[in-house]
């Protein structure tokens, strides 16, 4: 029971720290993409590509195996975190870049046209125009970032997945533990469904 | 978001530009002394990859990665056409559930549970079955997004010219929908072939699994596996480059 317990909780926090890494990370990239330097949009044009074109299993084998081998010793569960949240990072840059440019150009040069620098348009203008129609999207990629740490249970972290092949192995009860795990994520969808639903809603 | 720079703007872009530059030379230099440090810029330790058994070795599992993804990507685009055509509530309760549960899950189905209910299938099928199963509800979600979003007048049109329903379908919303789907389709793509390499998991002969076994073979970890993410990355960025040729095209035409 407790292994069932140490999966899900795993689970859950591997997502949330993702999640929150991927969100700080991906605003970094999104901002770098978008700057009028070119060489500072070439690196995140660079970034964006080289992390969403790779497996993220790759990824994962690449630093959990890779990093101990370069002298970079780090717990297995925060190595997975790593990966995870540099991985999700280039999606979550995408969809607020898609964000930013989803809000009418005029609306830019209308600031600039009042006077505003290209910080002060982006924060009053252009980010709280964006932010609400980021936030479908952003949960898109939360609930795929759930289904993705699954991915970690392959390198050894027990997540909910690793553990219901575990426990399935001592109760040889596959179909309850199967299908018991599934809801789990079915359920963590939901509150981020729900949570997404709220945000929304919320006025900018 | 930003006018044409004027002079001042200019300075100061240079400026970042430089402070940029140094910061990222200094990243780069302080990553290759970590990787000198533990010997692993050895030209011995990447000699192996410029030989050609080592290649064939790793193209032969970039083919089984793209015969994977190539029958999975059927399968899963007649799944998710069956579900886009019928929206009931068991499709939508199948899209749903699909597109929360990991494929490792399913995998894990695939291959601890099914067999002792007397299924067993072979390793290729037990890698694409539980992805065609996934990869279905996206495509579904896709194939609607693209039928949705032809305006409802073209339809319309089509039936006030006297034409029938299915033949409105087929040659007025269906030609201008692909159309539309043509650029997620190849993203769709891009994900699908990245998920092969669950192959790892299942022992199937692909990509990552070959770079696995190499890697236990040879020794050479670090290696082997940024080879084969470089192969992952050239391969998927020319499916990307077809995607933004293919989005360019589209606009174009629309224009």
């Amino acid at each position: 029971m407790s292994l069932v317990l140490e999966g899900f909780l795993n689970t859950v926090a591997l997502t949330l720290l993702s999640f929150a890494g991927a969100l700080v990370v991906g605003l970094a990239v999104a901002v770098l993409r978008i700057v009028p330097v070119p060489l500072l949009r070439g690196v995140g044009a660079v970034y964006v590509e080289v992390w969403r074109n790779i497996p993220l299993l790759a990824w994962l084998v690449l630093f959990v195996f890779g990093l101990p081998e370069v002298g970079v010793r780090m717990p297995l569960f925060w190595t997975a975190f790593t990966a995870i949240a540099l991985y999700e990072a280039a999606f979550v840059a995408e969809a607020l870049r898609s964000g930013v440019n989803a809000v009418a150009s005029g609306q830019g040069e209308a600031a600039r046209a009042l006077g505003l620098s290209f910080r002060q348009s982006l924060r009053h203008v252009i980010l709280p125009q964006a932010g609400r129609r980021v936030v479908q999207p952003l949960a898109n990629i939360a609930i795929a970032l759930t289904m993705a740490t699954a991915l970690a249970g392959v390198v050894g972290v027990v997540d909910m997945t690793r553990a219901a092949q575990r426990i399935n192995l001592e109760l040889a009860q596959p179909l309850l533990v199967f299908t018991g795990a599934g809801l789990c994520y079915l359920v963590m969808a939901a509150g981020i469904g729900f949570a997404a639903r709220v945000l929304e809603r919320r006025p900018a | 978001m930003f006018d044409a720079p004027g002079p001042r703007l200019r300075r100061r872009v240079f400026w970042v530009s430089v402070v940029s530059a140094l910061v990222l030379t200094g990243l780069v230099a302080l990553g290759l002394r970590q990787f000198a440090a533990g010997g692993q810029l050895d030209p011995v330790r990447w000699r192996p990859y410029l030989t050609w058994p080592v290649w064939r070795y790793l193209l032969g599992g970039l083919w089984s990665t793209v015969v994977a993804a190539f029958a999975t990507g059927v399968l899963a685009m007649a799944g998710g056409l069956l579900l886009a055509l019928r929206p009931n509530r068991f499709t939508r309760a199948y899209a749903g559930v699909m597109r929360t549960v990991p494929v490792l899950l399913l995998v894990y189905v695939m291959l601890f549970v099914l067999p002792s209910f007397g299924v067993n299938l072979p390793l290729f099928w037990k890698l694409v079955v539980p992805l065609a199963l996934s990869h279905a509800a996206s495509y579904a979600v896709i194939f609607r997004a693209g039928v949705d979003a032809v305006e409802p007048g073209q339809r319309e049109a089509g039936l006030s010219l006297g034409m029938p329903d299915g033949a409105v379908t087929r040659f007025v919303v269906l030609p201008q929908a692909v159309r539309h789907m043509t650029p997620l389709l190849v993203t769709q793509a891009v994900s699908l072939l990245k998920d092969t390499s669950l192959g790892y998991v299942v022992s199937y002969t692909e990509l990552l699994f070959n770079g696995r076994v190499l890697a236990n073979y040879n020794g050479l970890l670090i290696q082997t596996f940024i080879v084969v993410a470089f192969v992952y990355l050239v391969v998927n960025l020319a499916l990307s480059r077809l995607a933004h040729r293919l989005e360019a095209r589209r606009a174009r035409i629309a224009r």
